[in-house]
């Protein structure tokens, strides 16, 4: 096996978990892999690295790998996604200010409840003409598109009667602090460490609002001339048996302690501890509170790249006018993702393999087997919040109900 | 042509904008970093802008950007891609360029160019700050290790060094990391010795 080195681009975010373990405890070593870790703190500049070849492969919101790929704001380049590096895991947190408005108790509310009272606050800081700010981590962020399908799904339209920013990770907390915004969404720790610091209160969690939702993906350059289809193969198998070993309970303390590094998230351990094992602290002071499948990194083939999840992402740039609405707009972003790298990679391994690249997201109020070419697949429940369904197979019908839909 | 500079070292904004003069281009606009980003561009209106690959503010001048266009206004798009070679450079080098759409190519790249070779001009003078400032504090450590061997074993200057030297070649060390540790272990153990 020849000795390859990749690198691979990242933000301090606890979701970038995978490759770190990777490296950090063997598991690429014993595919042949040496990995380089570059951080970054925009995810402009992860995504510039990657297409200009500084980068091998990158940790990417899967919206802006998508965007990337189809050239929505640039040029296009081919990327693919192989592997999710996970599901869920963000949050939407808001300025102890708000969170006194729209009063707020130590438990993850309902997110129709919530809904109706920021839709009063929403209407009564337009009247005194300073609407409420909320910040995402991208333009093309999961962040940007589960914070607009909860408002619209409230009555709240997103472009008319708040206003929607965008601030890095690493600068959400110092934005809530300093009055930029009134709330963030953003990954892990980020939304913890703006709780412990008292500027913030986490609100709801992003898994409220699409229960398997995806997150963050890993996204590779295929037409570079160093594109090597056996590194992609050996990094995808390195990530699946890292996150393995991420889920362990009894692995929790450890891996927190290798992601709190100055190199990774330079972040407290104890912070990065409560969002890996789903404990969230809510409030400053306050007994963390558990919700499970906070974020989900393993379980339920939660790493295969569904072409339909890549879809459902596709819808929502559609609906708000960031990408075409068109079924060759669908077509080419289910074709980013790529599960049958992820099959033909993992393939003679222990992993589940799903017999099928697409299904209907958000049909399971309860867990469902699926069919899988190996291992037994079962799905746990993956509902949206407002329990309406995406088939890929009639993606156009779900994007034109929702363009049309009269606003509650 | 109006190019806007944004920076969060002025240091490194000042190097660039010194540069573009003397290449003629005297049409610029440096913007702090966090303040109203977005306000201070649209007053300025620039064909091109410039901005350090580290700058916090890239995703949010991207949406900017991106929300522009579907206002229909004047756009500002990421540089050319056609030209992979010296945009790979760019972003070697940290920095990165947005030019407005229809900007001709040949006019892009002598700036680029320029930006990128100022860029790397900062980018050393850096290194040799840092370099400046190691050296400095490692002649302390010496000088104050020195001190501390001539009192602690009634030796003069050079036998000191000497010593210093010796063991720092017997245990494949720099000097300064032998000086470092008698500096540290005196003031922790001082009375003890």
């Amino acid at each position: 096996m020849s000795n390859t080195v990749m690198r691979i681009g990242f933000l301090p975010l606890v979701d970038a978990a995978l490759p770190i373990l990777a490296h950090e405890l063997g598991f690429a070593e014993d595919e042949g892999l040496g990995l380089e870790l570059v951080r970054d703190i925009t995810w402009a500049a992860v995504r510039d690295r990657l297409m200009y070849g500084q980068t091998d492969a990158a940790h990417m919101v899967a919206p802006l790998a998508i965007a990337t790929a189809l050239g929505c704001d640039r040029p296009a380049v081919p990327l693919a996604v192989p592997f999710v590096l996970g599901l869920n895991g963000n949050a939407f947190t808001v300025s102890t200010v708000l969170a006194d408005a729209l009063m707020l108790d130590n438990s993850l509310g309902d997110p129709f409840e919530i809904g109706a009272r920021l839709k009063l606050e929403a209407a009564r800081r337009v009247a005194i003409g300073k609407p409420l700010r909320f910040g995402v981590v991208h333009r093309y962020s999961s962040h940007n598109y589960m914070l607009r399908y909860w408002l619209a799904g409230v009555g709240i339209q997103p472009d008319r009667d708040v206003e929607i920013t965008v601030t890095s990770p690493p600068f959400a907390a110092d934005a809530l602090a300093c009055g930029d915004v009134d709330g963030i969404c953003v990954g892990e720790p980020w939304n913890s460490i703006a709780v412990d610091r008292g500027v913030g209160r986490i609100m709801l969690a992003t898994a409220q609002i699409w229960r398997r939702g995806v997150e963050k993906v890993l996204a590779v350059r295929l037409d570079s001339s160093n594109a090597d289809t056996d590194a992609i193969e050996r990094l995808v198998r390195a990530l699946h048996r890292a996150a393995a070993h991420f889920v362990e309970p009894r692995n929790a303390e450890a891996n927190a302690a290798i992601l709190s590094r100055s190199e990774y998230l330079d972040a407290p351990s104890d912070t990065i501890l409560r969002a890996t094992t789903d404990r969230i602290r809510l409030t400053k002071g306050a007994d963390a509170i558990h919700y499970p499948d906070f974020m989900f990194q393993h379980r339920e083939a939660a790493n295969f790249p569904w072409r339909s999840q890549a879809m459902w992402l596709y819808s929502q740039m559609a609906r708000w006018r960031h990408a075409e609405a068109s079924e060759a707009g669908f077509a080419g972003a289910a074709k980013v993702f790529r599960p049958d790298i992820y099959r033909s990679a993992l393939a003679g391994t222990d992993a589940i393999l799903p017999g099928a690249s697409a299904k209907v997201e958000g049909a399971n109020s309860v867990p469902r087997g699926a069919s899988s070419q190996t291992g037994r697949l079962i799905l746990g429940e993956d509902q949206f919040f407002d329990r309406v369904q995406f088939d890929p197979d009639r993606a156009m019908d779900y994007l034109e109900h929702q363009r049309t839909k009269p606003m509650i | 042509m109006r190019i806007a500079i944004i920076d969060t070292s002025t240091t490194r904004a000042a190097i660039i904008s010194d540069g573009l003069r003397e290449a003629g281009l005297t049409d610029l606009v440096i913007i702090d970093h966090a303040a109203g980003l977005a306000t201070q561009i649209e007053r300025a209106a620039p064909e091109v802008v410039l901005i350090n690959l580290e700058n916090p503010s890239r995703d949010m001048l991207e949406d900017f950007f991106a929300m522009s266009r579907a206002l229909a206004r004047p756009i500002a798009m990421f540089v050319d891609q056609s030209d992979a070679e010296s945009t790979s450079a760019a972003v070697d080098a940290g920095v990165s360029a947005y030019v407005v759409d229809g900007l001709a190519k040949q006019r892009i790249k002598p700036v680029l160019d320029l930006a990128i070779r100022r860029f790397q001009a900062f980018s050393r003078l850096q290194a040799e700050l840092t370099e400046a400032r190691t050296a400095l504090a490692d002649r302390q450590a010496i000088d104050r290790a020195k001190a501390i061997l001539m009192k602690r074993k009634g030796l003069d200057e050079p036998a000191a060094y000497a010593l210093l030297r010796n063991h720092a070649m017997r245990s494949n060390r720099r000097i300064a990391e032998i000086a470092e540790a008698i500096v540290t272990s005196e003031a922790l153990m001082g009375d003890m010795l």
